[in-house]
C-alpha cells in the first residue's frame, strides 16, 4: 500500500513517492462515543446503589391493551446497556480506524441506549413509575410546533432567505388561531386562520429582504420584536377587555385513528392525536418527497445554492424566494396553531423562545423535512422528560434538563456530529 | 458572512457619484441625508403606532359605532387618546410639566438610568456588528455579567471602592468569558455566532435561574432572588437620594469613549473593522481573522457583561433570573438605530431609555400598555433599516419630487 500509488492521483506535488495521501481520520465522532458510553457507564450503573429498582408504567387504564407496570433493578440494567453503548462506540471507533463508514443506524440505536440507561438512572430508587406512554406522547405533542416551525425555516432558506422571524411567525399564528378559534367557536377555523397570521409575517420578511436587500438576520430579529410587541399590546387592551368571546378558544377535538390507535403503546403515541398531529405527519412527508425529488425542489434548491446559474436557465430567483418564504410563513403560522390546540388561552410571549429552538432544529436537521422531524423529536423529548421528572421528582435539576435543548444544538453546530453546511446562497440578496 | 455593511455606518451606501461637472443640490443632499431618515422613520412608527393606541382605546372604539352620523367624534376620540398617551409618555420619559419643584427634572434622570444597560450592551454590539460578528448573544451576557457582579457583590466584604471595582471586574470578565465561548466555536469549528449566542441566552437564563436556587447567589431566602448586593458595591448616585442616576451613567459615557478610540483610533480596532468589511482581503494582509473573531467577542461580551452590572449594582441592587428584562434584545435595535457608532448607540439608547422610563406613567395614567413600547422601537429599525421605503412613504420627499428632488432608487 505504501508504494503503489497508481490509482490515486498525488495531490501536491512536493510528494511525488510516498505513502498514499488519505484524507484525516475524523476522530470527533468516536471519541465523542466513547466518552458519553464511558459517563453512562460510570455514573448510570456503577454508581447507583445495587438494591434499587426502577419502574416503569407503559399504558394508562384508558388504553386498549392494559400492561401492568413493572420494576427492573437499575444497577443491573444500566449496566447492560452501558456495555452495549460501549461495545457500539468501540464497533465505531474499528470503523474508522479503517476507515469505513459509520452507518446511519449506529448514532440512533446509541443515543437510544444511552438515553435509557439515563432514564434508569434518573428514576432509580423512586416509588413512582415513568409514564413511559405520557412521556412519549408528551414529546411528539411539544415537537409539533417545533416541526413546523423548522419546515418554515427550512422552506426559506433552502430558497436562501434566512428565517430568523420563525418565532414571529409561530406567535402571529397562536395568536390568530386564538382570536378566530374563539370568534366562531370552532377549533377548525383557528387552523384556518393562523397561517394567515404567519404567511403574512414571511411576506414581509421576504419584502425587506428581496426589495430592500436588508441583512435578513436584522429583519428576522426585528420582526419577532414587532410581533411580540404588537401580540402583547393586543393582549393586554382587546383580549383583555373581552376575554369571555375573544381568549378562549375550544380545544381541537382527538381523532383517534381506528385499529392502529389500539395498538399497545405505539397506538397512544403516534394515532391518536388532533388533526394538527396528522397534519405534520402529511407536512414532513410531502416535503421530504417534495424537496428532494420535485421539479419545484430541485428548483427551490438552486436559487438557495447557486441563484446566478438559476437565473441562467430561466428560473426566476426573487420570485421562488418570495413564494417559499410566504408558504414557510404559512406553515410556521399552523406550528402557531398546533401550539394552542390544546385549547390553551393566548398569553403574553405564548412561544417563549420555541421558533429560535425551531431554527436550531433545522440545523441540527441539516436543512431536511426528515432531520428537521428527528431533531424536533429530540426537543420535544427533552422538554417532555423535564415536565414529567418535575412531577416525579428527580436528582438532576430541572433547569439542566431545560438547558439540554440548547447544549445539543451548540454541539452540533460546532461540528461535534459532523460537519452541517447551509445553503450556499443563503442571506445574499440576488440582484440580476 | 451577510452583507452586514448595510449598517456599519450611515454613509456604507454612498449615493451614486454624481456625473461630472453636476452637483446634488441641497434639497437632495438634506433629504438624502441619514439624519432626515432617521427623524423621519421615528416619526412614522409614533404615527403607525398612534393607529393601534386609537384603535385600542374604548372610546374611540364606542364613536365608532356611530362614526357616519357623527364622524367628528371618532376623530376627537383617537386624537385625545393618542395625545394622551404621547404626553404622559413625555412626562414619564422627560420633563414633567405636571409636577413641581425638583420632581420635574425626575423624568430624565430616570431616562438616563433606563439606557446605562442600554449603552453598555448596545456599544458591545456595536463592536461586534462592525466587525461583522452578529452577536444576539447580548441577553444572556448581560445576566451572567449581572450574576458575576452579584455573587462579589454579596459575597465578599471589601473597602467601599475596591469592592464595587472588583464586582464590576467580575462581570466585565465572565460576561466576556460567555461570549467568548461563541467566539471561540466559529474560529476553531466555524459555527455561527447567530444560533451559538442565541442558545447561550437560554442556556445562561437556566443557568442563572439554577444558581439563584444554590447558596452560591440566593444564601438564605426561600424565593429565587439574592440578598442585596453590600453598600460598598453598588455605583454611588450622582444627584442624591431623590434621584436613581447612578456613577455607572458615567461609566457609560466613558465606555462609549473608550469603544469609539478602539474602533478608530487604535491598531486592534482597525483589525477588527478590516475583517468586518472583508474577512478574506483581511486574511491575505495578515490579519489572524480567527483571533480577532474570539477578541470581538470578548469586547461584546464584556461591555454587555458591565451592563449586567449597572442593572444590579445601580438600579435594582439584587439579582433574579429577570433581571436582564429584554435589555439584550433592545440592545440589538439600539446599536441598530446607531449605526453601530459609539456616538449613535449612546442617543439611541437614550430615545429607547426614554421610552421605557416613560411607558409605566403610560399605563398608569392613560391606559395604553407598556408594550407599545416594544412596537414603536421595532418599527422605528425596521424602517432605519430602510432607508427607501422611508423615503417611499413620505410626504415631504413625494412634495419634494415636484421640485427636481430625485430619490437614490430613481437616479441608479
Amino acid at each position: 500500500m505504501s508504494t503503489v500509488t497508481a490509482p490515486q492521483p498525488a495531490p501536491t506535488a512536493q510528494a511525488p513517492v510516498g505513502p498514499a495521501v488519505q484524507a484525516r481520520i475524523a476522530w470527533r465522532g468516536p471519541v465523542l462515543y466513547l466518552v458519553v458510553a464511558l459517563i453512562s457507564l460510570v455514573f448510570f450503573s456503577l454508581l447507583t446503589p445495587g438494591e434499587d429498582t426502577t419502574r416503569f408504567m407503559v399504558s394508562t387504564r384508558d388504553d386498549f391493551v392494559e400492561i401492568a407496570p413493572f420494576a427492573v433493578p437499575s444497577r443491573a440494567t444500566a449496566l447492560v446497556l452501558s456495555v452495549v453503548a460501549l461495545a457500539l462506540a468501540l464497533w465505531a471507533t474499528r470503523l474508522t480506524t479503517q476507515r469505513r463508514k459509520v452507518p446511519t443506524w449506529v448514532p440512533i440505536l446509541f443515543g437510544g441506549l444511552v438515553l435509557l440507561a439515563f432514564l434508569v438512572w434518573v428514576m432509580a430508587g423512586n416509588t413512582n413509575a415513568l409514564p413511559l406512554t405520557i412521556l412519549l406522547t408528551g414529546a411528539l405533542t411539544l415537537s409539533v410546533p417545533l416541526i413546523f416551525g423548522s419546515l418554515a425555516g427550512l422552506l426559506c432558506e433552502r430558497s436562501g432567505i434566512i428565517n430568523i422571524a420563525i418565532e414571529g411567525q409561530l406567535l402571529g399564528g397562536a395568536f390568530l388561531a386564538v382570536v378566530v378559534a374563539s370568534l366562531t367557536d370552532n377549533p377548525y377555523a383557528g387552523l384556518v386562520a393562523a397561517p394567515v397570521a404567519g404567511a403574512l409575517v414571511g411576506a414581509v420578511l421576504v419584502l425587506f429582504a428581496v426589495r430592500y436587500r436588508i441583512d435578513q438576520i436584522i429583519v428576522g430579529v426585528v420582526l419577532n420584536v414587532l410581533v411580540v410587541g404588537v401580540t402583547n399590546y393586543l393582549f393586554s387592551t382587546v383580549l383583555t377587555q373581552n376575554p369571555q368571546s375573544l381568549n378562549s378558544p375550544p380545544r381541537l377535538p382527538t381523532l383517534p385513528i381506528p385499529v392502529l390507535s389500539q395498538i399497545p403503546v405505539i397506538g397512544p403515541v403516534l394515532f391518536d392525536h388532533s388533526l394538527i398531529v396528522y397534519l405534520m405527519y402529511v407536512a414532513v412527508a410531502v416535503l421530504q418527497v417534495m424537496v428532494f425529488r420535485s421539479r419545484w425542489g430541485l428548483r427551490m434548491r438552486a436559487v438557495g445554492e447557486h441563484p446566478k446559474a438559476a437565473d441562467t436557465v430561466g428560473i426566476k430567483v426573487n420570485l421562488t424566494r418570495v413564494r417559499n418564504s410566504i408558504l414557510g410563513g404559512a406553515v410556521a403560522g399552523l406550528g402557531g396553531a398546533a401550539l394552542v390546540s390544546a385549547g390553551l388561552a393566548f398569553t403574553k410571549e405564548l412561544t417563549s423562545g420555541k421558533g429560535y429552538i425551531a431554527l436550531a432544529a433545522m440545523i441540527l436537521g441539516r436543512w431536511s423535512p426528515k432531520g428537521a422531524l428527528a431533531a424536533s423529536l429530540l426537543f420535544g423529548f427533552a422538554d417532555s422528560l423535564r415536565q414529567v421528572l418535575n412531577n416525579l421528582g428527580s436528582p438532576v435539576p430541572s433547569q439542566f434538563l431545560a438547558m439540554l435543548p440548547y447544549l445539543a444544538t451548540i454541539f452540533a453546530v460546532a461540528g461535534l456530529v459532523g460537519r452541517v453546511r447551509a445553503p450556499a446562497a443563503e442571506g445574499i440578496p440576488y440582484v440580476k | 458572512m451577510t452583507a452586514t455593511e448595510s449598517l456599519v455606518a450611515p454613509s456604507a451606501a454612498p449615493p451614486p457619484a454624481p456625473a461630472p461637472g453636476e452637483r446634488r443640490s441641497y434639497l437632495q443632499q438634506v433629504l438624502d441625508s441619514s439624519w432626515v431618515t432617521i427623524t423621519f422613520a421615528i416619526l412614522m412608527a409614533l404615527v403607525a403606532s398612534s393607529v393601534l393606541i386609537a384603535a385600542a382605546n374604548a372610546e374611540v372604539q364606542a364613536a365608532a359605532g356611530y362614526f357616519f352620523s357623527r364622524p367628528g367624534d371618532l376623530l376627537g376620540a383617537a386624537w385625545s387618546s393618542v395625545f394622551d398617551a404621547y404626553s404622559t409618555l413625555f412626562r414619564g420619559a422627560v420633563f414633567d410639566y405636571e409636577a413641581t419643584g425638583l420632581r420635574r427634572v425626575r423624568p430624565i434622570t430616570e431616562t438616563m438610568t433606563a439606557s446605562v444597560p442600554l449603552i453598555f450592551a448596545g456599544l458591545g454590539l456595536a463592536v461586534g456588528f462592525r466587525s461583522g460578528l452578529f452577536n444576539i448573544g447580548a441577553q444572556g451576557q448581560v445576566l451572567v455579567g449581572a450574576a458575576g457582579a452579584t455573587f462579589v457583590g454579596i459575597t465578599f466584604a471589601l473597602p467601599p471602592v475596591v469592592h464595587l471595582v472588583l464586582a464590576v471586574l467580575a462581570a466585565f470578565v465572565i460576561g466576556a468569558l460567555w461570549a467568548g465561548i461563541a467566539g471561540f466555536l466559529k474560529a476553531r469549528t466555524g459555527a455561527n455566532e447567530v444560533i451559538v449566542t442565541i442558545m447561550l441566552n437560554s442556556i445562561a437564563f437556566y443557568l442563572v435561574s439554577y444558581l439563584l436556587t444554590t447558596s452560591l447567589l440566593r444564601q438564605g431566602g426561600s424565593r429565587p432572588i439574592s440578598p442585596a448586593v453590600a453598600q460598598t458595591a453598588t455605583y454611588p448616585l450622582l444627584l442624591g437620594p431623590g434621584f436613581r442616576l447612578h456613577l455607572g451613567f458615567v461609566v457609560a459615557l466613558l465606555a462609549a469613549v473608550a469603544v469609539w478610540w478602539l474602533m478608530e483610533r487604535s491598531v486592534l480596532g482597525f483589525r477588527f473593522r478590516a475583517v468586518g468589511a472583508n474577512q478574506s482581503a483581511a486574511r491575505t494582509a495578515g490579519i489572524k481573522v480567527n483571533l480577532v473573531f474570539v477578541l470581538v467577542m470578548l469586547v461584546a461580551g464584556g461591555l454587555a457583561g458591565l451592563g449586567g452590572a449597572a442593572q444590579v449594582l445601580g438600579t435594582d441592587k439584587s439579582l433574579q433570573a429577570s433581571t436582564a428584562g429584554s435589555i439584550g434584545f433592545d440592545a440589538i435595535t439600539v446599536a441598530l438605530l446607531g449605526r453601530s457608532t459609539p456616538l449613535g448607540t449612546v442617543l439611541a439608547a437614550l430615545l429607547f431609555g426614554a421610552l421605557r422610563a416613560g411607558s409605566p406613567l403610560m399605563q398608569t395614567s392613560a391606559g395604553t400598555p407598556i408594550d407599545i413600547v416594544q412596537v414603536i422601537q421595532a418599527t422605528i429599525v425596521l424602517l432605519i433599516a430602510a432607508p427607501p421605503l422611508v423615503r417611499e412613504l413620505s410626504l415631504v420627499h413625494r412634495l419634494a419630487a415636484l421640485f427636481g428632488y430625485k430619490s437614490q432608487e430613481a437616479r441608479s
